[in-house]
């Protein structure tokens, strides 16, 4: 197919849709407020439902008891909305169902403002509702990787019967690239005849299925949390996902980025390049499970002086990066948020005053 | 090789629909692009701009501090914009609009009344295809026919205002090259 020029926030929208989904639940939210738009058009044309909920709290719960009743479904939000979707993801993730959140993220805390922002990677990676949980969080860092990342959660969500969350922000979903559909992107819905609620006249099977999060008997809910772990613990050997750029040389310093922000990094490491400076860069694509051992192995090169995670936040992944470097090198942050964005001539500015 | 073009003016104008349609062009010639909106909390009547990246590899950042070129539709956004110009772009002055130039002079101006022409060729709701048909004949990033075709496409489901602004979009070609 020919590439066409989109919005990120509709070619979210139309992505879902490749990707087999007709079930759209969403409140209206800058700067992802496009995706309804979008789909309130497009669904109803191929048989989906788009629904506009009277709140995020409700269409938290609209998209638990869709996903309970084994339809694939989305809904799209922006950092108070998914706030607000919080109570119902831990439930989702207690009860073991597989839906789709994509989180277009702005400035916080509170109402905040409208403008890009990865000030949720806390919330989206550490916790967010309640409980020991983990979604799976891919974070693309353009139009183009939102689309294929919009496609591969839903397989997924239904393969680890568990929420993603496509972690994009204002600038992913205001801007315009060009992008594709890769067919092979999408997945068969798996067969959820032995789990979901889905109708006994529609299955063989003549077993009760119950879709619950409660677990009164303690030793039956820890064995619950016990396997919940074991799937966290399954996506970080199957399923992280990471790019490293210029990495390949003698570079003296790792920069630790993602989305937005990492196309900015590399638009500076390709400054510093042209001055003679080698920087390399770490980009994790998958947030949770975050590629551990990757930056790891990448800050442990011989050459490579320091580490420094550069973030629209106040420093959030710059804890994992550290927790992952485990002191072996220095790991230093740089960060704007508000919607203030480090520009990549200041990237090089922080870059030479710490090589020295 | 990467050029950016910063198109300013009034929230209306028709600012956001010239940029995406370089953009367009600029992909079907084969580009990479990216169209890079300054959404924020404007009002209706407000402030209206974005920039359109055109190159031939991967585009990077989105932050652009300084574009290559801008086209300035009312007196606002010249005088916002001029400064942040780099050396040798090409600063397009909507001259009907605005009775200042630009204050530098490492820069090319093009100063075209892209309002009274549009009001010629019947409608000034034309005048950001009269513009962008301007800047494209003198900057030369596209193909003029290629781009032709896309305003032609834009405006498929409104076939009715399609000669309208065939004949904005000669008149602003003309215009650069007078």
């Amino acid at each position: 197919m020919a590439k066409v020029l989109m919005k990120g926030n509709e070619a979210i929208g139309e992505a879902a849709i490749r990707a087999g989904c007709l079930n759209y639940f969403a409140y209206p939210i800058t700067p992802q407020s496009e995706v309804a738009e979008y789909l309130s058009k497009r669904l109803p044309e191929v048989g989906g439902v788009f629904l506009q909920g009277e709140s995020e709290v409700a269409v938290g719960y609209m998209l638990f008891g869709a996903s309970g009743a084994g339809e694939r479904v989305m809904t799209t939000s922006s950092s108070p909305g998914i706030s607000l979707m919080s109570e119902a993801i831990s439930y989702i993730a207690g009860a073991e169902c597989p839906a789709v959140f994509v989180n277009i993220m702005r400035g916080g805390p509170g109402l905040g403002g409208i403008l890009p922002s990865q000030g949720d990677y806390f919330q989206a990676t550490k916790g967010g509702g309640h409980g020991d949980y983990h979604l799976l969080v891919l974070a693309p860092d353009g139009v183009q990787e939102a689309v294929e990342m919009t496609m591969q959660a839903f397989g997924l969500a239904e393969k680890y019967r568990n929420p993603v969350m496509v972690m994009g922000d204002g600038m992913i979903g205001q801007m315009m690239e060009p992008v594709e559909f890769p067919d092979d992107l999408k997945t068969e819905p798996t067969n959820k005849d032995d789990w979901a609620s889905n109708g006994m006249s529609t299955r063989k099977s003549k077993k009760k299925n119950l879709v619950k999060s409660l677990f009164l008997d303690p030793a039956e809910l820890n064995q619950h949390n016990l396997n919940l772990k074991a799937k966290y613990e399954q996506m970080k050997k199957e399923d992280v996902q990471y790019e490293l750029y210029n990495a390949d040389g003698d570079y003296q310093i790792l920069i630790a980025s993602y989305g937005t922000m990492s196309r900015v990094c590399r638009t500076a490491i390709d400054m510093l390049k042209a001055e003679g400076i080698e920087a390399a860069m770490f980009r994790p694509k998958t947030l949770f499970p975050f590629p551990e051992k990757q930056v790891h192995d990448a800050a442990l090169k011989e050459t490579c002086k320091c580490v420094i995670s550069i973030e629209m936040s106040m420093g959030q992944m710059v804890e994992d990066v550290q927790r992952c470097v485990m002191g072996k090198k220095p790991v230093e942050f740089y960060g704007e948020c508000g919607g203030e964005i480090p520009s990549p001539e200041k990237i090089m500015e922080i870059v030479k005053e710490l090589i020295g | 090789m990467q050029t950016e073009i910063k198109f300013a003016g009034f929230g209306g104008q028709g600012i956001l629909l010239s940029a995406k349609l370089l953009a367009y062009a600029a992909m079907k010639q084969g580009f990479q692009v990216a169209w890079i909106p300054s959404y924020g909390p404007e009002m209706r009547g407000g402030t209206a701009y974005c920039t359109v990246v055109i190159s031939d590899k991967l585009i990077g950042s989105p932050i652009i501090k300084s574009p290559t070129h801008l086209v300035a539709m009312n007196r606002p956004s010249l005088e916002k914009f001029d400064d942040t110009i780099k050396p040798g772009g090409i600063v397009f002055i909507n001259a009907s609009l605005i009775p200042v130039r630009s204050q530098r002079k490492d820069v090319v101006e093009l100063v075209v009344p892209v309002n009274d022409i549009a009001i010629e060729a019947g409608s000034v709701r034309a005048a950001n295809i009269v513009a962008l048909a301007a800047f494209a004949a003198k900057s030369k990033l596209v193909d003029l026919d290629l781009l032709k075709k896309c305003v032609k496409e834009e405006f498929a489901a409104k076939a009715k205002i399609i000669p309208l602004n065939m004949d904005a979009f000669d008149r602003g070609v003309a215009a650069a090259q007078a």
